[in-house]
């Protein structure tokens, strides 16, 4: 069972615009300084759904193995800048760039072949209609966890020497010294898919899945699909962050378990 | 030979040579910011050091870090407490004779750190060192908070488990 959709036009975005434009008066009369921000991100909306809008039709269309790759790349370098662009304490060099970037590849990229052989299991299994909204999917969630995640962390440390330091002198490893640290921000990243799917279906109807009905999909298979990218998103999310955690771990410790914060920006 | 410190370099600082014996305490003393706290951080192995540090004749670079800050009891000017009970805090918690004899409440280990005033933290600071029961002490202004009773009390425990265990001991103060 399908019905059919109801095809919009360019009044009807400038319609929903109009609460965005609502938004930034309010957020101007408080003096918020995020209306400026708004606008861009706005703006910046606009462009890039257009133009993945075309650029996707291309991709359909043509159905090629290389174009999903470049795809796939040009979105792992985009997510991994967002990363980077987070942190109030970024680790200096390109440390930081291959740190997100690495950590990102490992985790989306696993956990969306994964799903996509083994399962949905489209033919051939890189089907750009498939592959690319997954692995959007999964590293969107992904980069912001880590995103979040390394932020919290270098901000710990650096906020928390001395203590930390303390707690080398009375003879405990690193581990054991930023222990609560690190589970304040596996908690952090964590969370919010948790209670996402703890709440799908009973407090929102998650974007995909909406998606999917307003495009005339029938509900118990959109759910179907819902229930699988949650699944992959919070194998992507925390296997991400549990990476990115370890590697900065790693980096802002050396072999004398010394913490070596002027490695931080 | 308590501590050998050979050629020791970190940041600014070069060749520092040093040695204190079984049963000894070198004071150093100087200005606030020069320096001091981190030749203790730079011996505890808390920041990046070159040269040769020995403890009894054995090498730093020879055993883990764990096991050397084990070995040196380094107690910073400012003590930081992160359990929800000081008690946490020690291995073996201390007796009620230990609590006392520094006029600290035998109750204090139940309690939570933010109740401690500045004296009971930095006191607690040094049994929580002294529990471990290092080979040499780092003690970067142990006393600095405490007023002269207290002070009294703390120098005699720390100058009595150098002495009675024949440990070395580096004290630094901005103040002789």
């Amino acid at each position: 069972m399908t019905t059919e959709t109801i095809q919009l036009d360019y009044f009807d975005i400038l319609f929903a615009g109009i609460i965005i434009l609502g938004l930034g008066i309010l957020m101007a009369y408080y003096r918020l300084g995020v209306t400026r921000s708004l606008a861009i991100a706005s703006v910046r909306l606009v462009i890039q759904l257009f133009l993945i809008g075309y650029v996707l039709r291309f991709l359909f269309e043509e159905d090629k193995e290389v174009y999903v790759a470049i795809i796939a790349g040009a979105m792992l370098l985009v997510a991994s800048r967002e990363i980077i662009a987070r942190q109030k304490r970024r680790l200096k060099g390109w440390t930081g760039f291959g740190l997100g970037a690495s950590t990102l590849f490992v985790s989306s990229f696993a956990i969306a072949l994964y799903g996509l052989f083994v399962v949905v299991r489209p033919e051939p299994w890189y089907l750009p209609q498939y592959s690319i909204p997954l692995l959007g999917m999964i590293m969107s969630n992904t980069m912001s966890a880590i995103g979040l995640s390394m932020d919290r962390l270098t901000s710990a440390l650096h906020d928390n020497r001395a203590i930390i330091e303390q707690r080398l002198a009375l003879g405990e490893s690193s581990r054991q010294a930023i222990l609560p640290y690190l589970r304040d921000c596996i908690r952090t990243g964590i969370m919010p898919v948790v209670n996402s799917m703890a709440t799908a279906g009973i407090v929102s109807l998650p974007g995909m899945m909406t998606g999917q009905i307003l495009a005339g999909a029938i509900p118990t298979e959109a759910v179907k699909y819902q229930i699988i990218i949650w699944f992959l998103i919070a194998g992507g999310v925390g296997f991400g962050m549990a990476a990115a955690l370890k590697v900065i771990e790693w980096r802002l410790f050396d072999e004398r378990q010394r913490l070596r914060l002027e490695r931080l920006d | 030979m308590a501590l050998s410190i050979r050629n020791l370099q970190f940041l600014d600082w070069k060749d520092i040579n040093l040695t204190i014996g079984d049963g000894e305490v070198v004071c150093l003393v100087g200005e606030s910011g020069s320096g001091k706290s981190l030749l203790l951080r730079a011996i505890a192995d808390l920041i990046v050091s070159e040269g040769v540090i020995e403890l009894d004749g054995t090498e730093r670079s020879s055993m883990s870090s764990l096991d050397w800050r084990r070995k040196v009891g380094y107690v910073p000017a400012e003590i930081f407490w992160w359990e929800d009970a000081v008690g946490a805090h020690f291995p073996k918690p201390p007796g009620k004779q230990s609590l006392e004899s520094l006029r600290l409440s035998p109750d204090c280990l139940d309690w939570n750190p933010s109740r401690l005033s500045m004296g009971e933290r930095q006191r607690l600071g040094i049994l929580r060192m002294l529990d471990r029961e290092p080979v040499f002490l780092l003690l970067d202004e142990p006393t600095a908070n405490l007023d002269e009773t207290n002070s009294n009390l703390a120098e005699n425990r720390l100058l009595a488990y150098i002495q009675e265990r024949g440990r070395g001991g580096l004290w630094v103060s901005h103040s002789s």
